[in-house]
């Protein structure tokens, strides 16, 4: 990207002052070297966001920032329904809620490397992946329903888990606002026997062990020391969320000029909150956050039993559960005043800091867990929320590394096979079902996530606190 | 203009582009570059037939909308198409499809495909046929 149109305001601060059409100024956090490597779309798609009505304060890339659909993923952007402001299926994107669940399991490396192969082969087994595998959950109608106004709460009603799991999920494990009529047949079609499914790209179930420990107080509190090792899973609302997205793409693209809305670009198809398609897409939005969060619980009762099966002294309790696709209504201070914004997050992981009542209770005085995925076969953080990220973006921070080069670059350059060898030869055991799924994730195709947590701890939008490395991944 | 398709790169997922003497022949090779970001086409046998319709008010979003008709029925049939007829009349597509149920140890489905998107989304006439190309999120 050529930095000559920005203003670089610290050392990892760059706005781009308004123009056009822009009502806020863009601010991207980066380091010269991130900055100089993102992509001129990044910009061009920050400057589109700032031009949606009613935003508030700017629109905001990550450190991690990509070319996305309409917003950049690794995009911030909060906007009040009193000033006009928008809800856009674009900004939440596709895969709603996807997110990052990480599990302790109470055992260490030592302990579980004889198991390692066995633990592999277990999960691989249990938890679907990939195109063309379902769960073993079949949902009718009203159980369908239940679960997309119940979320995890659902889930573990329907036996998938324990009560005590829903203090550390976001919102409990169940977003209010649902509202499963709102949610067309064909998306409820999609989702019947998907719950409880990986599903495919970047999407993984990983046995990681703790390698690094950065801020000793903060990983007590959450329950992780060096050696650990954890279960972490990165997927999101399957079907559901992808049919979600794609419908609502297209009704708020066609009633944007009925709203007044001039789109910069289609895939930022918006509606006005207070708009009666606003109002449908945020109770389909969050019926589709229910989805992933009963997915992620389903996923984790599974998981659990793999390891009753064959480390019964594991005891698999969840660390944090965070989406990185999402919108939600949040309170926070502009001018000195406290307002009720719609914050949506495009890849980007809410990080609250120290205080914030949403914390979990016991977590509440060190701040929030961020959780980071790595991409197959590379390191994944822990970080935590800090006070300061609540005045950066609105306390958010990154979400992973993002590609470097393209699918199509990457199965040019790598075999599956040769890649999963190369992992197995560093300890990593992968199992998947595609050899070429393998070689377009291969771990080269990314960027070095380490080098955007780098960033955002320095930045401040969250602190350092773990390095997770996987030896076990669940690819789909 | 012979009909065929192609990929074309986007930093996160991967763009798809058919080319055709007809509008309807470059919607029919953009699907078959759907197919082709999960599998090999060739690897799969034109058996099973399923009727499509989509609405559209512009041809750009008829694309999207045909894609993703098609996605759907991929996630439902836990399927994937190798062969398709699509007839474009005024704003409204009718088709066939024809494929088969996903056999995981013979497609190894590299990704599942999420959706059709607006980016880079355009459908064109040139002096010697169409092309109609988008970005799909996998």
């Amino acid at each position: 990207m050529d930095v000559k149109s920005l203003k670089r305001r610290s050392e990892f601060e760059w706005v781009l002052e308004p123009r056009g059409e822009m009502r806020v100024p863009g601010v991207l956090f980066a380091s010269e070297t991130l900055i100089r490597d993102m992509d001129d779309k990044v910009i061009e798609q920050v400057s589109h966001v700032a031009a949606l009505p009613g935003i508030q304060k700017a629109s905001y890339a990550m450190p991690d920032a990509h070319w996305g659909y309409g917003f950049p993923i690794g995009g911030v952007a909060a906007f009040d329904p009193a000033e006009g402001g928008v809800i856009s299926a674009g900004g939440v994107g596709f895969d709603i809620s996807c997110g990052v669940r990480t599990v302790c399991t109470g055992l260490t490396r030592e302990s579980v490397e004889p198991f390692k192969k066995d633990l592999a082969d277990g999960l691989y087994r249990k938890v679907p992946v990939g195109m063309g595998r379902g769960g073993k959950v079949h949902l009718g109608r009203q159980e369908m329903d239940a679960m997309l106004t119940g979320g995890a709460e659902w889930a573990i009603r329907s036996g998938y888990g324990k009560t005590e799991d829903l203090a550390r999920i976001e919102e409990h494990g169940n977003m209010k606002g649902a509202d499963a009529g709102v949610v067309s047949s064909h998306a409820k079609e999609r989702q019947k026997n998907e719950m409880g499914t990986l599903g495919s790209g970047n999407h993984y179930l990983e046995v990681q062990e703790v390698v690094a420990v950065y801020d000793p107080v903060i990983a007590e509190a959450y329950g992780i020391a060096e050696g650990d090792i954890v279960v972490s899973i990165h997927c999101g609302s399957r079907g559901l969320g992808h049919q979600i997205g794609t419908e609502y793409l297209k009704s708020m693209a066609i009633s944007a000029a009925q709203h007044g809305i001039k789109l910069p670009d289609r895939q930022l198809a918006c509606a006005p909150i207070d708009s009666p398609v606003g109002q449908s897409y945020l109770g389909a939005m969050r019926a589709a956050m229910n989805c992933a969060m009963a997915n992620r619980q389903i996923i984790t009762h599974l998981v659990r039993e793999v390891f009753a099966d064959l480390l019964p002294r594991a005891g698999l309790e969840v660390l944090y559960d965070v989406s990185h696709n999402t919108c939600k209504v949040e309170e926070h201070v502009l001018d000195g005043r406290p307002r009720r914004l719609f914050v949506h997050r495009k890849g980007a992981t809410r990080a609250f800091g120290p205080g914030h009542p949403d914390i979990p209770e016991d977590l509440r005085e060190v701040g929030q867990p961020v959780l980071i995925g790595g991409t197959m076969g590379s390191a994944s953080y822990v970080l935590a929320g800090t006070g300061e990220s609540m005045r950066h973006a609105f306390g958010s921070a990154v979400h992973g590394a993002g590609r470097a080069m393209s699918r199509k670059q990457a199965l040019k350059r790598w075999r599956g096979r040769q890649v999963m060898d190369e992992l197995a030869e560093r300890g990593v055991l992968i199992r998947s079902p595609s050899q070429r799924g393998v070689a377009e994730e291969a771990p080269g195709a990314y960027k070095d996530v380490s080098v955007v947590v780098e960033v955002a701890h320095r930045a401040g939008l969250a602190r350092k606190v773990a390095k997770l490395e996987p030896i076990v991944c669940v690819k789909g | 203009m012979k009909a065929h398709w192609r990929h074309f790169d986007h930093e996160a997922d991967m763009g798809v582009r058919g080319y055709g003497a007809t509008l309807a022949e470059a919607f029919e090779q953009a699907a078959l570059a759907l197919t082709a970001v999960a599998v090999d086409p060739a690897s799969v046998e034109p058996v099973d037939q399923v009727d499509l319709v989509c609405e559209g008010p512009d041809t750009e979003l008829l694309l999207v909308d045909w894609l993703n008709a098609l996605i759907y029925e991929m996630s439902t049939r836990r399927a994937l198409f190798s062969r398709f007829k699509v007839v474009i009349e005024g704003g409204h597509l009718r088709a066939s499809a024809w494929g088969q149920k996903v056999d995981i140890e013979k497609h190894q489905p590299a990704v599942e495909i999420k959706g059709a998107t607006y980016t880079e989304l355009k459908v064109e006439q040139r002096a010697d046929g169409w092309m109609a190309q988008c970005v799909v999120d996998v």
